[in-house]
């Protein structure tokens, strides 16, 4: 059985150690014995659209944002929304995330717009949230760091990923964090975040593994390194919000 | 002279310190706070006398040891330089050095001002140092929940600098794309460093890298030869933007074990014999190289300098080794990637197989996320690591980070005290080897003052 992974604009979109969350994706399948392959997806021309399981794409600064929203608006964007449609699965956070809303609204200029394959909207904020980010989602909770100034507001076919218990979250209003939409997450937790939420990276693995294999069972792990470490991040998140 | 309020803020100054010490608790930034209370001026008045003016030692990594290594090179030029620590209660350390240093009458012993300013601060403080000279070292990805992107922070440090005098001598990396082009006025004085080795580096960038992009028009750029993140020979392939050419440059590098070796070539062509300076790493090389380019900017001969960097000891915390049951600590500071990768390189250059305590801490100082350890090359580093005892209030993140870096979990080792996690690594280590210390700020405190309760030995440490 094998895995492929698209790391999009590893180059412009690399900050806040979100690379971590590739890390986790392939090494909780190698571990399974998977064999795993990560091609990077940059601006310009992409040369087999058709290839990846799985896409990964992280937060950036706002010069990468601006560069990777021109390269979205044309063919590259339509691509992954095809990429999408024909079941591959969609892993984001932060910029990326934005991205994949409708558009980003700035304070001033005129708004970005996404790929729109999320159905969510972000608006630029005047503060920026940084801090520990606690959500209880239905399945588990989740921890991670964020830190962005946008505020995202969620549409009718975007589900919040969960319930911010501690941090801000979409947008420090109602409460929720992150969006799920078929198989596209997007998020705020840097942290990285796969890693201290295993059951995550699981869950994404097995909607990118079921893209090309049928009947799939993910192995169970010894995770009692990522649980250590979620205990100890969540009473840091509790104690020094 | 300076005015009556300063010498009355100095006054409060001074008495505050006194009374600090008479109780036991000198060594704070608390009399700096109190002068510049009473004189928010302060800084000004006292530091606008200094014969040789002021130097400013900022930028990412290097900053400590670039400073402590141009305050030797102006001593042994003969100048008394009074140098604060880097910090980011940024004024309030300058004043108390300044205190320190002055006598009631607001006089100073010292005639050079050499102060290590914190990147983020740099923009707000500059004008009010007026500084002769200004060495930026480097611009990398640290602490970004308070100091957030790179790019903006680039931009802001250029818009400080550029409303400095024209006089003003700015001392840049050139094999920074960001440093060397930091926008300056037109007419500024520049003096730039850069290593033109072309045996060290690699060619293809680094994941921590984040000015892949041309700081004049944004089109990739393009590496001959990549030393650390975005640092190396680079040009852009569009603009034609490119490297300055060096003024301090070195054009060969030996690493040692415990040391590095650099031949130097200035821009007037003559090549001086080479200079050993007694730290490893070749991070450290370019520390060299940037005080040396500061120096010359000063006009302190080649020769003073380079008798003074071969003499040089470094900082807390920064490679020196402490010795505790006959077994050697090498403690190793680190707070970013770039540091980070920097320090790891070092240690692997010299084919050690490390026994490592490593401790993260998630404190203001540290940097409160975490989340830079992912940016960090760990895969580098887990292959040749003997043992690693993990210890910190974010230590089990840390020990994650090593478990998905591919280290098995019976080399890893979670010890949560300080103490406990001490003598756990020192145990594993057979007498007469080495434990590598690498930990984050307060975290190696933490460490530090642990080492001192079991009775190591701490020859270099001063606050
Ligand atoms: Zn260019």
């Amino acid at each position: 059985m094998d895995l492929r992974i698209a790391h999009l604009y590893p180059d412009l979109m690399n900050i806040y150690g979100d690379r971590g969350n590739v890390i986790a994706l392939s090494q909780r399948a190698k571990w399974r014995g998977i064999d795993v392959a990560v091609r990077p997806y940059s601006v310009g021309e992409w040369a087999d659209q058709d290839w990846p399981d799985i896409w990964f794409f992280g937060g950036g600064q706002d010069q990468g944002q601006d560069i990777v929203g021109a390269d979205l608006a044309g063919k590259n964007g339509a691509a992954l929304k095809k990429s999408v449609e024909g079941g591959a699965a969609i892993f984001s956070v932060c910029g990326g995330y934005q991205l994949l809303g409708h558009e980003y609204v700035p304070e001033t200029g005129p708004s970005i717009p996404g790929v729109g394959i999320l159905d969510v909207t972000t608006h630029a904020g005047k503060t920026r949230f940084v801090g520990n980010l606690l959500v209880n989602a239905p399945e588990a909770y989740l921890i991670g760091f964020e830190n962005h100034s946008g505020r995202t507001h969620l549409g009718s076919s975007a589900k919040p990923l969960g319930t911010v218990v501690v941090g801000n979250g979409n947008n420090g209003e109602d409460k929720t964090e992150g969006a799920v939409q078929g198989k596209v997450i997007g998020c705020y937790l840097h942290g990285s975040c796969l890693p201290k939420n295993p059951w995550l990276a699981d869950r994404l693995l097995g909607w990118a593994l079921a893209r090309r294999h049928n009947d799939l069972k993910l192995a169970p792990l010894d995770d009692a390194a990522e649980k250590s470490a979620r205990d100890q991040a969540t009473e840091v998140a509790r104690t020094r919000p | 002279m300076p005015d009556t309020l300063a010498l009355i803020a100095n006054a409060a100054g001074k008495l505050t310190r006194e009374g600090l010490r008479v109780t036991g608790r000198g060594g704070t930034a608390l009399p700096g706070l109190v002068a510049l209370t009473v004189d928010p001026n302060f800084i000004t008045a006292l530091s606008s006398g200094l014969r040789h003016g002021v130097v400013c030692v900022s930028g990412t990594n290097g900053k400590t040891t670039t400073a402590r290594m141009l305050a030797d090179i102006a001593r042994a030029a003969g100048w008394e330089p009074i140098h604060n620590r880097s910090g980011s209660n940024l004024d309030r350390g300058v004043a108390a050095a300044l205190l320190a240093d002055a006598n009631w009458y607001g006089e100073t012993r010292g005639d050079l001002g050499l102060f290590e300013i914190d990147e983020a601060s740099l923009p707000n403080v500059v004008a009010r140092l007026n500084p002769r000279v200004v060495v930026v070292t480097n611009l990398f990805r640290d602490q970004m929940d308070r100091y957030f992107e790179l790019d903006t922070l680039a931009k802001r440090i250029g818009e400080a600098l550029a409303t400095l005098p024209a006089e003003t001598i700015f001392v840049l990396n050139a094999d920074d794309p960001l440093v060397a082009n930091l926008a300056l006025r037109r007419d500024a004085k520049k003096i730039f460093f850069g290593v033109d080795d072309d045996s060290v580096g690699g060619t293809v960038p680094q994941a921590i890298s984040d000015a892949t992009r041309c700081p004049r028009c944004k089109a990739p750029l393009a590496y001959r030869r990549v030393v650390l993140a975005h640092v190396g020979d680079w040009s852009c392939s569009s603009c034609g933007l490119a490297r300055p050419p060096r003024d301090v440059s070195a054009t060969k590098v030996v690493l040692g074990e415990s040391w590095s070796e650099i031949s130097l070539a200035g821009t007037i062509g003559s090549v001086f014999a080479a200079v050993r300076v007694p730290i490893p790493g070749l991070y450290n090389a370019y520390n060299a190289l940037a005080a040396l380019g500061a120096a010359r900017a000063f006009d302190i001969g080649l020769t003073d300098a380079t008798r003074a960097l071969a003499n040089f000891r470094p900082a807390f915390g920064r490679l020196e080794t402490v010795d505790l049951e006959g077994r050697t600590l090498r403690l190793v500071l680190v707070k970013n990637p770039a540091g980070f990768n920097a320090a790891v390189g070092a240690l692997l250059e010299t084919g050690r197989k490390p026994r490592l305590l490593a401790a993260l801490n998630d404190r203001d100082a540290d940097g409160r996320d975490v989340s830079w350890i992912w940016d960090a090359d760990f895969e580098t580093l887990a292959p040749a690591v003997e043992h690693a005892v993990i210890t910190g209030i974010r230590g089990r993140d840390l020990a994650l980070r090593f478990k998905y870096a591919g280290l098995p979990k019976e080399r890893i080792e979670v010890v949560d005290e300080w103490r406990a996690a001490i003598e756990r690594a020192v145990s594993l280590a057979p007498r007469g080897s080495e434990v590598v210390v690498l930990a984050t700020y307060t975290a190696m405190l933490e460490l530090r003052s642990a080492l001192s309760q079991v009775g190591a030995v701490t020859p270099f440490w001063e606050d």
